[in-house]
């Protein structure tokens, strides 16, 4: 019996929170555009019994998927979020790592206040910190301010409305998320293979390729998919700090949502965005099981 | 540690209390008004109010057709209206509880009644054009001193894009303004329905998209004040009250707004209260607030907006009933146009090109 409600436990959690929702934007994007409250025609009636079910099965036409393939906008978006999802894990991960190395080298007593050091963003809300990006990356910010003022350049540089301002924001947003998982790896790692391989004459450089990158290599995979999946359908940071030439699904999703008014085609591009992050979420989830069984 | 505790605790006690008198929640346009009414509204009725603003007429009608929004009062534009009636989102007034109807202005109910016949459904908030705001030095500084300031000309014309595209120039993102805007602009029906002719629209604005820094509906306010941006297209009492920012802080930074000469859209901001409102009755007593006059000419005479009530006028201050920018002349009055809204197909079409403009592809 507790067995048995130690796993109905996290099958209800994926039921309440992924399965229901998932199935109530498939719905949707299998009907029809309409103007009313709300704005779709149900094609799914479950008032009218099993010949409601028969009907709607009949009448299913896939067209607002179809609806997908013929204009080049959508796959260009998902390919552009895969693009920019995958440098800012890149860059996320340049900048995470020698973080998470530094922490995990610092003295025992550190650590707890580097820590929360990384934590503590967390308490300001998100919204308000990218706001602050705003304000620092803008050609009057703080950051033109400051270079202006050391006389490093002396015309504003351009950064706000950019990629460049997309990417800061990403990095800056999901570092924790990359540092964490790395940190708990490295601090897990036994200090003696590194003396071992400094008595045998391994350059210090050459002991952290051969020693600690693979020793942390499942804190960097947990961290790069911690960054990556979210990034994909991002939608905050690149209308807060990117510019219009910015191409993101989750900014396409937007506009067929609230321009269009059309739920359906909103719902079918969902429905597509999901089925690509479910392929890196899966990959995850093997990576994440076989650690566990090496780890026995 | 523990007195920050005790006064959270006590904070939550009292809010507790006061949640338990009515409320009315009131979703309006982002700095829309002042807001020392709210204050007022709620001493006068003993009402609590719930102000929430939102930028976009798109994010208001999803609320709409989504239902259940909560609120008692919201604003749409007139064309977002007239389709939003047609969904079965609102619920007539009822004119008996709006004594203060009487103070409207048939100026402006006879063009609101295009987007609502009767004005059954809505009364005026405000209204204005949308047309062009400049940064007066840095665009003269750019363009020489006979910069086409009040001509489409300064932000479609490719040449002078290309060199104001340095201090940065924001456009409104409202493809319903915006395409309509451009079609006035090579003399086409700007109201036009005909996904040909909208089609036109898309080479002038691929010539000076690479210009333009952000299509943003409300950022260019701070941008143009602040001198960050030196050209918007976009609301004329937002730019007014961008100039007035800018005048307060000093900086150096003189901004002008114009009606485009070529013409400018006209549009109107309507009250309207959502079939599936929790409190009509508070709704009510909120637009007959609003609809006093000294009320209403508080409100214009603080977001630089005209309004539809005639009662109002002689509280206004002369910087805006006798600024032609915000209660135009009878002859900019004739060179000004409205649209009605978009079919869903068409809608389609618009979007489609807002997004290619907007992103290159």
């Amino acid at each position: 019996m507790r067995r048995f409600a130690l796993i109905a436990l996290p099958y209800a959690w994926l039921l309440a929170l992924f399965l229901v929702p998932f199935i109530i934007v498939l719905k949707i994007s299998l009907s029809d555009i309409d103007l009313a409250i709300p704005p779709y025609t149900p094609t799914l009636d479950f008032s009218e019994g099993w010949a409601g079910i028969k009907a709607f099965f009949r009448g299913l036409d896939f067209e607002n998927f179809v609806f997908l393939t013929t204009d080049d906008l959508y796959w260009k978006a998902y390919i552009s979020s895969l693009k920019i999802a995958l440098i800012a894990t890149a860059l996320t991960l340049l900048v995470g790592y020698p973080i998470a190395y530094g922490m995990a080298n610092a003295p025992d007593h550190w650590r707890p206040t580097l820590m929360m050091l990384v934590i503590l963003p967390f308490w300001t809300s998100f919204l308000i910190r990218v706001y602050s990006w705003m304000g620092i990356l803008s050609t009057e910010g703080y950051l033109n301010q400051f270079l202006l003022g050391l006389g490093l350049i002396s015309e504003p540089l351009t950064i706000l409305n950019t990629p460049t301002a997309v990417y800061i924001g990403i990095v800056y947003t999901y570092l924790p998320f990359m540092i964490l998982p790395i940190y708990s790896a490295l601090e897990r790692m036994d200090g003696s293979l590194l003396e071992a391989a400094e008595d045998l004459g391994c350059s210090r450089l050459k002991a952290f390729w051969l020693i600690t990158v693979p020793l942390s290599k499942t804190g960097i995979i947990a961290g790069c998919f911690l960054v990556f999946i979210p990034t994909i359908g991002e939608f905050v940071i690149p209308s807060l700090l990117g510019g219009s030439q910015t191409l993101m699904i989750g900014k396409v999703l937007w506009e067929e949502f609230f321009n269009n008014r059309d739920w359906p085609v909103a719902g079918a591009v969902a429905v597509v965005l999901l089925l690509i992050l479910i392929i890196p979420i899966v990959l995850f989830q093997r990576n994440e099981q076989k650690q566990r069984e090496l780890e026995g | 540690m523990r007195h920050l505790i005790m006064t959270t605790t006590a904070a939550l006690a009292l809010g507790a209390i006061t949640a338990s008198a009515e409320e009315v929640r009131v979703y309006n346009w982002s700095d829309y008004i002042d807001e020392a009414l709210l204050e007022k509204f709620e001493t006068e009725t003993g009402l609590d109010l719930i102000y929430d603003v939102f930028d976009s007429n798109e994010v208001l009608e999803t609320k709409m057709l989504a239902g259940g929004s909560g609120y008692d009062v919201v604003v749409p534009s007139g064309t977002f209206l007239q389709r939003q009636i047609t969904a079965g989102a609102f619920q007539k007034l009822d004119m008996d509880k709006l004594p203060n109807h009487a103070n409207m202005w048939d100026v402006v109910s006879s063009r609101t009644e295009q987007y609502d016949p009767d004005n059954a459904y809505s009364i005026n908030y405000m209204w204005g054009t949308t047309g062009i705001g400049a940064n007066v030095g840095k665009v003269k500084e750019l363009l020489g001193e006979d910069a086409p300031l009040d001509s489409l000309e300064l932000v479609l014309n490719p040449e002078n894009m290309k060199k104001l595209g340095e201090c940065g120039v924001h456009f409104l993102d409202a493809p319903a303004e915006m395409i309509p805007m451009v079609l006035k602009y090579i003399g086409e029906d700007p109201d036009s329905h005909d996904p040909e002719v909208i089609a036109k629209a898309e080479p002038i604005f691929m010539a000076i998209r690479p210009y333009i820094q952000k299509f943003h509906s409300s950022e260019y306010i701070n941008g143009l004040a602040n001198g960050d941006i030196c050209v918007a297209v976009g609301w004329s009492g937002d730019i007014l009250q961008a100039r007035d920012r800018a005048a307060e802080a000093d900086n150096g930074v003189e901004i002008v707004y114009h009606a485009a000469k070529e013409g400018a859209q006209m549009w109107f901001d309507q009250m309207a209260i959502p079939i599936d409102a929790p409190n009509p009755d508070g709704a009510h007593v909120f637009l007959n607030f609003i609809m006093d006059a000294q009320n209403m000419a508080a409100a214009s005479n603080y977001v630089y907006y005209a309004n539809g009530n005639k009662a109002s006028q002689e509280y206004l201050v002369e910087d805006v009933i006798g600024d032609p920018a915000i209660y135009p002349d009878a002859a900019t009055l004739d060179n000004l146009f409205t649209t009605t809204p978009y079919p869903a197909k068409v809608q389609r079409v618009v979007t489609r090109l807002w997004t290619k403009i907007k992103s290159g592809t």
